[in-house]
């Protein structure tokens, strides 16, 4: 394996490398993350004012459906398998994913599920326009012709998550080093393997879903439809029995990248790291249990509304043992606040929030006047934006220096932070208190007693926004323009085999597998022919 | 090669060419189901797909043979097929849960009867003013027969329940009577579907434990009965479907139970085709002499989808036939 990559397109096209993959994936859901990120300032524009000035209602629903899918399949969930296939490989130590085929056709459906949804855009009858959930019967009775599209975008993209996961389950089960245990894996790894196997679980109960929606709309089945004996509540049983379990699918990875940066510059271990890992799984079991606490106004027995609210609570208690290992790993640790540092202790305050509020919704009796208003578009935008997206952003200025070997501009790093940071809160916290005072999410238009409000919010969505932009110019000026690199550990306190790796990592990082050694301290250490020679690291904190 | 004993293979246009099939198939499905649409580019789509399934595994099986393969890709494969199977479990499990669902809670609601509390059979209000106030006429009732369409518009409804369902006819009679009316069940399809996939069960487990002491001839011979009992389940289950749509009045569009009956068996049916075609294909590797009693992943890994296929099947037997 001694060749490096191919010359011209047919490197990425062709490509069997993760790192090529992984770099395929990351400007894919950056593109995604653009476009869904226009379609969110044509929403934020339209309700700068009250009454319908730039875009007919019609048009606006199909806006906020189309976000809602861009973002959480196209954007967030493949950043996150970007990352995944960067670094499982590296971290692991791996010369590469186990399926190295099946993972480029991973990638490659995703351009042409996201072609054909987006797409429908310009068809006749307009896009999707039932909401990123797509409820029957808004997706079945009246939903345009254009939904058989959305349908099978789906279908596809799901076989690419289900291969995606499949392949990164067999890596991290089969390929790792000898020695790498698996309470020795890097937390980031352990939160993937745990994501991997919910994709692998819900993923086809969407494909199931979508599939009754098939039928009921062309072949004459009841599914949803009460007239023939079915239900369309049902639908939106089996949509959240897979949307739950997704919303962990995408805060899980989030949660390896924050414990991964916070122990580097505290320059102390992870705090409580086999905590961590029970508490992943145990987020992750639960994540099955609570899916109907998304549909306590649907009229559920009072029996269903009482456990599914208290199932739902229970998952602040895995949730907050994270939140605070995190804190308890920056207590009396020597911080230093670079840019991916600053991303993870935002998002370590913003999560949280973001959970507070959450835990609010969890309230069956309350949530009856919170539901469907803004205050829920601000709590999942605090865990998805301030969650997923802060910790992508944190991932990308963490291991930019050792993908491309090039240091980013930490002054405009800390610069697009600072901006993200402001302009975040400025644009989701008034969705609060819009939603409390009663406005309902997905509409063009809204009474004049929340036009102030709404106004601060698109003014903070468009800078939020501006600094998608600076994020974008920071990251191809390091590529292009960057100061060298050369050491391999390229943060002073960073751990892990990926630090191990000549710094840019070469195109195949492993050419022997990595060895484990116990140092007389007794600690773990690994060492890697053909890099530095003995160059020593600890594994794992934590790991017995 | 020498130091390092993973095969990471080259460079390949297969996965890209494999993605634009998918494209092409989802996009042409889209447009064929449309009204007025056509399905060329869902054909074309399907024919690219075919080559490059074809083209994929014979390379695989190419490498294979070369021993490019170590023991470590092979247990790759293994988990690869072991997790691909765990999800088919869970898109089973997506339309069990409906008919659970739709039986336990949506049928009580319809009908009036949904209870206070599990052992308060006192109706609640919900329940009843939706009953009376929506589906007046409709009773609670598995197999749905009668639909809550039919129930308040008669012969206008758009759902038309069945003339006859697909349970045990035994339920027909009082249960002092089931003993004299067994022999009901000699002409009931489903019993001799369940006899053949079980059987067919055991004879590709024979087949293993004969390709695992090296007893070529044995293999091929039970795995050959095995396709031929999977051929059989199919003309069956065609024989089943005929039966229903032309004398039971049970089609897609009869309500609930024909929603779930169809929609059940026939994606059980389809997975049955695959494994059939699966094991098809490892015949044919057999006859070429392409196993050894210790390399076998290609037959093996067709041989627990067949497994798969058959637990399926016993959970659609006892909650869509017998109890259905």
């Amino acid at each position: 394996m001694a060749h490096g990559p191919a010359e011209g397109i047919t490197r990425w096209l062709y490509t069997t490398n993760h790192k090529d993959i992984g770099t395929l994936y990351l400007w894919f859901s950056f593109a995604m993350f653009l476009t869904g990120g226009f379609f969110a300032m044509v929403i934020r524009a339209e309700l700068f004012q009250p009454g319908v000035q730039l875009v007919q209602p019609e048009f606006f629903i199909q806006m906020t459906t189309m976000h809602g899918l861009v973002m959480v399949f196209g954007a967030i969930m493949p950043a996150f398998v970007g990352l995944a296939n960067w670094m499982i490989p590296m971290m692991i130590g791996a010369p590469d994913m186990a399926l190295p085929r099946m993972n480029n056709l991973s990638f490659w459906i995703l351009p042409f599920a996201f072609a054909i949804l987006i797409s429908t855009l310009f068809m006749e009858g307009g896009g999707p326009n039932f909401g990123w959930t797509f409820y029957a019967p808004l997706s079945t009775t009246y939903a345009p012709d254009s939904v058989n599209y959305f349908i099978f975008a789906v279908h596809i993209m799901g076989a690419s998550s289900i291969m995606g996961s499949i392949n990164i389950i067999a890596t991290v089960m089969n390929m790792r080093a000898p020695g790498m245990t698996y309470m020795k894996m890097p937390l980031f790894v352990w939160t993937w393997l745990i994501t991997a196997f919910l994709l692998v679980a819900v993923m086809p109960v969407l494909a199931g879903a979508v599939t009754m929606m098939l039928m009921d709309i062309n072949f004459g089945t009841s599914f949803f439809n009460a007239a023939g004996g079915g239900d369309p509540v049902l639908f939106q049983h089996v949509f959240w029995f897979f949307g739950h379990p997704e919303v962990y699918i995408i805060i899980l990875p989030a949660f390896g990248v924050v414990s991964q940066i916070i122990p580097t510059f505290s320059r102390k271990p992870l705090f409580g790291y086999s905590s961590m890992v029970y508490a992943t799984a145990a987020i992750a079991f639960l994540s099955f249990v609570v899916w109907a606490h998304h549909m306590f106004t649907v009229g559920m027995p009072i029996a269903g509304e009482l456990y599914f609210m208290y199932a739902t609570m229970l998952i602040a208690v895995p949730t907050g043992v994270k939140v605070f290992n995190w804190i308890t790993t920056m207590y009396r640790g020597a911080i230093t606040y670079e840019t991916p540092m600053l991303f993870c202790i935002a998002f370590v305050i913003l999560f949280t929030f973001g959970g507070f509020t959450g835990l609010m919704l969890s309230v069956a009796a309350a949530d009856i006047q919170y539901h469907d208003t803004y205050f829920v578009v601000a709590h999942f935008h605090y865990v998805m934006v301030a969650g997923a997206v802060f910790s992508g952003t944190a991932a990308v200025y963490y291991w930019l220096p050792k993908w491309c070997g090039r240091m980013y501009d930490e002054t405009m790093g800390k610069l697009q932070f600072w901006l993200a940071f402001i302009a975040f809160n400025i644009t989701f916290m008034p969705q609060h208190f819009l939603g409390l005072a009663g406005m309902p999410r997905r509409y063009a238009d809204y009474g004049l007693q929340f036009a102030d409000w709404n106004m601060v919010s698109s003014v903070g969505a468009f800078l939020y926004g501006g600094a998608q932009i600076l994020f974008l110019y920071n990251v191809v000026r390091t590529i292009m323009y960057g100061k060298p690199v050369a050491e391999a550990k390229v943060w002073e306190g960073a751990e892990g085999l990926e630090w191990l790796v000549p710094t840019p990592a070469p195109y195949h990082t492993f050419t022997k597998p990595p060895v484990v050694i116990s140092s007389a301290a007794g600690e773990d250490e690994w060492t890697i022919s053909g890099a530095t020679p003995h160059v020593a690291f600890k594994a794992a904190p934590g790991a017995g | 090669m020498s130091e390092n004993k993973y095969y990471v293979p080259e460079q390949s246009a297969l996965p890209i060419f494999c993605a634009t099939a998918m494209g092409l198939m989802a996009f042409g499905a889209a447009s064929w189901v449309i009204e007025g649409g056509d399905a060329k580019i869902f054909l074309v789509g399907l024919a690219l797909m075919t080559i490059v399934m074809y083209k994929w595994w014979s390379l695989v099986i190419d490498e294979n043979m070369q021993g490019l393969a170590s023991p470590q890709l092979k247990h790759s494969y293994v988990l690869g097929m072991l997790w691909f199977i765990f999800s088919e479990v869970m898109f089973f499990a997506a339309f069990f849960g409906a008919l659970f669902y739709v039986r336990v809670f949506v049928n009580a609601w319809i009908g009036g009867e949904a209870s206070v509390a599990l052992f308060d059979s006192t109706p609640t209000d919900a329940a009843t003013a939706n009953n009376d106030i929506l589906w007046p006429g409709y009773e609670r009732q598995w197999p749905v027969m009668e639909t809550p369409d039919q129930a308040v518009n008669g012969d206008q409804a758009m759902f038309k329940g069945p003339d006859k369902n697909m349970s045990l006819p035994l339920w027909e009679y009082p249960a002092s009577q089931w003993f004299s009316k067994l022999y009901t069940l000699l002409p009931w399809l489903p019993l001799w579907n369940t006899v053949i996939l079980l059987s067919s069960s055991v004879t590709v487990h024979f087949a293993h434990t004969a390709l695992k002491e090296g007893n070529r001839n044995v293999f091929l011979r039970y795995l050959g009965i095995t396709v031929m009992l999977g051929f059989f389940f199919l003309c069956l289950q065609v024989a089943e479907y005929y039966e229903a749509y032309v004398h039971y009045g049970l089609t897609l569009q009869s309500g609930i139970y024909g929603t779930t009956f169809f929609m059940l068996t026939g994606f059980h049916g389809a997975h049955v085709t695959l494994g059939t075609g699966m094991l098809l294909i490892q015949l044919i590797r057999g006859l070429k002499g392409h196993f050894s009693h210790e390399d076998q992943f290609g037959f093996e890994a067709a041989s627990w989808y067949w497994h798969f296929v058959d637990v399926v099947w016993l959970g659609l037997f006892i909650v869509v036939y017998i109890f259905g």
